[in-house]
């Protein structure tokens, strides 16, 4: 691995509000590169946050300071308006929650793919309409020309999400953030959601920071794992060593987990401790 | 500052239901103090109550008794906005038109509330046919232009404050009737609406002692922001000359005989039109702060 | 649809649902519609019933003998039970009969038919000012919502909504015209000016415009831009205000974010993605406030001298001329109501999600 995708160093992320300041993310720093990293904590913890930030969308009035973030070399902390612009979508991008809120109601879904197209690519209009037909069948969707006219409401959620994966990774960044792109979606759907993502992002070679809740689809999916807890990284290691864990939280966490392999009466309860947040 | 009375209002758990409530009208008036046009709206609205109840006090002149050699004098020390066609000084004649006005909206309120209330809560809570023709009959009253059915109302009743109020009335009430509808219906749905017909309450009771003051809040909200409407409606029905009769000061019939000078004597049109602006401006400033109070969602 | 299969299968057979929920759909406007106008007429009876004019003198005149009197009253359907007589006056009005005029001695529906285009004219000049600034005010306002912008918009609005519309055109006369000059008075037109064109549609700039004397068509639109721009302030208030609150919860869904994250500029997820989300309970306020124009145009007219349906409903008032008060009512809540319920139709036609469902 050559020169790391991203760094991060110092992130912190505070939202000022009527009782006080709201400390969102705090001294975050990590690294990534062409590879799958997992970010894992409970609501709260300031992992989606974390990805906001990265893509310079952390909602009014929230505050990012950090000492570098840079991305393939470029400093993200100085970009403009418009270099945001030309980053998002096509050097970076993200996969969302729950399509049923996440595409526009009221485009089709091949307008709403090809625009990004327009956006980042300057192609033709047949050509966009190529590319979208040839992304929709590359997140296995079967009739393609007929889903390119269709509107969200149509799409089964699994769909949806798949319509939602084309139109992220359509102009071909290398990096993708998916912020719980599983959590909204029927458990038989979830697997085959998280396969195409698999199959895109190692086809592609891109790197991916997988954002959920979800310590067992995290750690059978992603190389690398970070666990957040009140807005802090509290513990990073690989994705096979999470047994062998050091933090309580981490090891609070494994334990909570169901398994059908050791099957337990009752289930852990994590006991949280202040002076993690120390 | 906790003073016992402050901690005994902001308690958690009210042992009273007196406590419960006047607790949250402490929390209210709080928040409505900290939102700065609400503020402005009630002290406008506050000014115009003291004008209206020590207007007699406040005028220097009697606002009936004409006063020909002096007509259309402009503003000077002695009559500070100037006097109208028969001489009467507009100061006084604007300060006993703040009765005429809060008359109206006092009594337009006291009538379409409770119509409203009723109506609403009825349907909402009752469902079925009936639901059904109420409000379609509020459809139809819900679809009429307000100010060309109030002025046939008035037109057929003759003028005066009583048929104005009258004819307001009838074309306001449907909104509130909506209102109290659907709260009813969300209400009604709830478990210790359930809990009080398992006990078994009465319609009645359930009607009156949970519907309706749970329905209380949004009505008055409602009633606050539509107080401005209120006023400029009876201001033109005031302006077409079925308001209140001559001689008494109103003050869309004030405009309306400054109507003829405008161009020459601007203040006998100007003041009595700047009185309603700033009255409705008022109202509507407050109904904005309480409904920013009161149901947050909607701002 | 938890499936691929089921969601695309069933798209063909929505698609011909359509026509199937189109059709209901109008069948329903017009059930509505009738049931409405039903309660319009039931009320201007009822209000007919509640003046204490008597009809039968308006026909026969205050020296009529007993006999006359008591034919008249017979013709007039009064010795009839009262719903019989309800039915009569719908029969009348929906065969155009209107009554006739005490003022003009004209039909009421003539008369109303001629003073129409002047309010048409005068209305629909306000809501494009309406449409064309007070959209985007809202718009603005939402997007940059607390900011500076959003407190002047907001004030401009209040502003809208608290002044009283005759005061505002007695003042606006005073200033524009009275002191200034920028636009003539009171009226459609310069009295040297009026029947010099061929009255085509009523409407004077079309009619001006249709004759190619720009000199008329200049003086009418002086007469006209006053008036016009006062109503139109009060549609742009009410206009702006609800376009701000619709587009602040659109702004905060999460569709929202996605166009961002695919590139898109602020301004052109405002406009592209948010905006066309809005377009449907748009066309409602639209709708509403063009309806209500034509009403708050009753006071307008007043204050301008303007020959249309206000004008006309208020020197019928003034004179107890009862069928040309009931008529023109009938007439603005006619039209008030069938504005009303056509919004209500394309909102349903306009939203996909709606379209298929």
């Amino acid at each position: 691995m050559s020169d790391p995708l991203l760094v991060i160093d110092d992130l912190n992320v505070s939202f000022p509000g009527r009782n006080g300041v709201t400390q969102a993310v705090r001294n975050a720093s990590f690294t990534l590169g062409r590879e799958r990293l997992g970010i894992v904590g409970e609501s709260g913890s300031g992992k989606s946050t974390t990805g906001r930030a990265l893509l310079g969308l952390v909602p009014r009035p929230g505050i990012v300071t950090a000492r570098t973030i840079t991305y393939a070399r470029q400093n993200l902390l100085t970009c403009s308006e418009r270099d945001w612009q030309d980053l998002r979508g096509r050097r970076l991008s993200m996969v969302m929650q729950d399509p049923k809120y996440s595409l526009n109601p009221v485009q089709t879904v091949g307008r709403q793919i090809s625009e990004t197209c327009f956006l980042h690519l300057r192609t033709s209009r047949e050509d966009a309409r190529r590319r979208t037909i040839a992304m929709l069948e590359a997140v296995q969707i079967r009739d393609p020309d007929l889903v390119y006219r269709l509107y969200p409401h149509q799409l089964s959620g699994g769909m949806g999400q798949r319509v939602m994966i084309a139109m992220m990774l359509i102009a071909e960044p290398d990096l993708l953030i998916a912020d719980e792109p599983t959590s909204a979606l029927d458990v038989t759907v979830q697997n085959e959601v998280l396969r195409i993502l698999d199959d895109l992002v190692r086809q592609r070679g891109m790197g991916l920071i997988f954002i959920s809740h979800n310590l067992t689809i995290v750690s059978s999916f992603c190389d690398r794992v970070l666990i957040m807890y009140g807005g802090r990284i509290v513990e990073e290691c690989a994705a096979r060593e999470l047994g062998n864990a050091r933090h309580p939280y981490t090891r609070a966490l494994v334990a909570a987990t169901p398994s059908l392999d050791f099957p337990r009466a009752e289930l852990a309860t994590v006991v949280r401790d202040p002076a993690w947040l120390q | 500052m906790t003073t016992p009375l402050t901690t005994w209002l902001t308690t958690d758990t009210p042992a009273s239901r007196s406590q419960a409530v006047l607790g949250s009208f402490y929390r209210g008036g709080l928040a409505l103090l900290r939102n700065p046009t609400a503020v402005v709206g009630l002290v406008i609205v506050a000014l115009l109550l003291l004008a209206a109840i020590f207007a007699p006090w406040l005028s220097v002149y009697s606002p009936i008794v004409q006063d020909l050699p002096n007509r259309l004098a402009p503003p000077s020390a002695a009559h500070w906005f100037g006097t109208d066609e028969l001489g009467r000084d507009i100061l006084s004649r604007t300060l006993y038109g703040a009765r005429v006005t809060l008359t109206i909206v006092a009594l337009v309120s006291i009538v379409v509330a409770p119509i409203g209330l009723i109506v609403g809560t009825i349907a909402g809570y009752t469902g079925g046919w009936i639901d059904t023709l109420l409000m379609r009959i509020t459809d139809v009253f819900l679809a009429f232009p307000r100010l060309v059915l109030a002025l046939a109302f008035a037109a057929a009743l003759g003028p005066g404050i009583e048929n104005a109020v009258i004819a307001i009335s009838l074309t306001a009430w449907p909104p509130y009737a909506r209102i109290a509808r659907s709260e009813t219906l969300a209400i009604a749905r709830s478990d210790f609406i359930q809990a009080a017909v398992l006990q078994g309450a009465s319609t009645w009771r359930i009607l009156f002692r949970h519907i309706v003051p749970l329905c209380l809040s949004s009505v008055i909200v409602r009633l606050t922001l539509d107080m401005a409407g209120i006023i400029l409606t009876a201001a033109g029905l005031g302006f077409l000359g079925l308001g209140a009769q001559p001689p008494t000061a109103e003050w869309g019939a004030m405009v309306s005989s400054g109507r003829d000078v405008i161009l020459d004597q601007w203040w006998v049109a100007t003041i009595p039109g700047l009185a309603i602006f700033v009255v409705s401006l008022g109202f509507n400033l407050l109904g904005d702060g309480l409904r920013d109070v009161f149901d947050p969602k909607s701002s | 649809m938890a499936s691929d299969s089921a969601a695309t299968g069933a798209v063909r057979p929505q698609q011909r649902q359509f026509a199937v929920v189109l059709v209901q759909r109008i069948a329903s406007f017009l059930v509505t519609l009738a049931a409405t106008f039903v309660g319009l007429t039931a009320v201007t009876f009822f209000i007919s019933r509640l003046t204490k004019i008597d009809p039968v003198l308006a026909v026969v005149g205050d020296k009529a003998t007993k006999g006359a009197y008591d034919a008249a009253f017979k013709a007039l359907g009064l010795d009839q039970p009262v719903y019989i007589q309800y039915f009569i006056y719908l029969r009348r009005l929906l065969s155009g009969d209107f009554g006739v005029s005490v003022l003009t001695s004209r039909p009421v529906l003539d008369d109303l038919l001629r003073v129409f285009p002047a309010t048409f004219e005068l209305s629909t000049l306000a809501i494009v000012i309406g449409v064309v600034v007070g959209v985007p005010m809202g718009v603005v306002a939402a997007a940059r919502k607390g900011r500076w912008v959003d407190h002047v918009i907001r004030i401009v609005g209040l502003f809208g909504y608290s002044v009283p519309v005759f005061w505002l055109g007695l003042v606006g006369l005073f200033i524009f015209y009275g002191r200034l000059g920028w636009v003539a008075g009171t009226g459609r037109l310069d009295v040297f000016y009026i029947d010099v064109v061929t009255q085509r549609t009523g409407i004077i700039l079309i009619d001006a415009a249709l004759d190619g004397n720009w000199e008329v068509f200049g003086n009418a639109f002086s007469h006209l831009i006053l008036p016009a721009s006062l109503l139109g302030y009060f549609s742009l208030a009410y206009i702006a205000r609800m376009v701000r609150s619709f587009m602040i919860d659109q702004l905060g869904h999460e569709y929202v974010t996605a166009a961002r994250i695919k590139g898109n500029s602020f301004w052109r997820t405002v406009w592209r993605h948010a905006f066309p989300n809005i377009l449907v309970p748009l066309i409602t306020v639209v709708g509403l406030s063009y309806a209500s124009l034509l009403e708050g145009a009753v006071l307008t007219e007043t204050v301008f001298a303007w020959p249309g349906l206000g004008n006309y409903i208020t020197h019928a008032l003034f004179n107890t001329d009862m069928n040309a008060v009931l008529g023109g009512t009938v007439l603005v809540g006619g039209v008030f109501i069938t504005i009303n319920l056509i919004c209500d139709l394309l909102y349903k036609l306009v939203d996909p999600r709606l379209r298929t469902r």
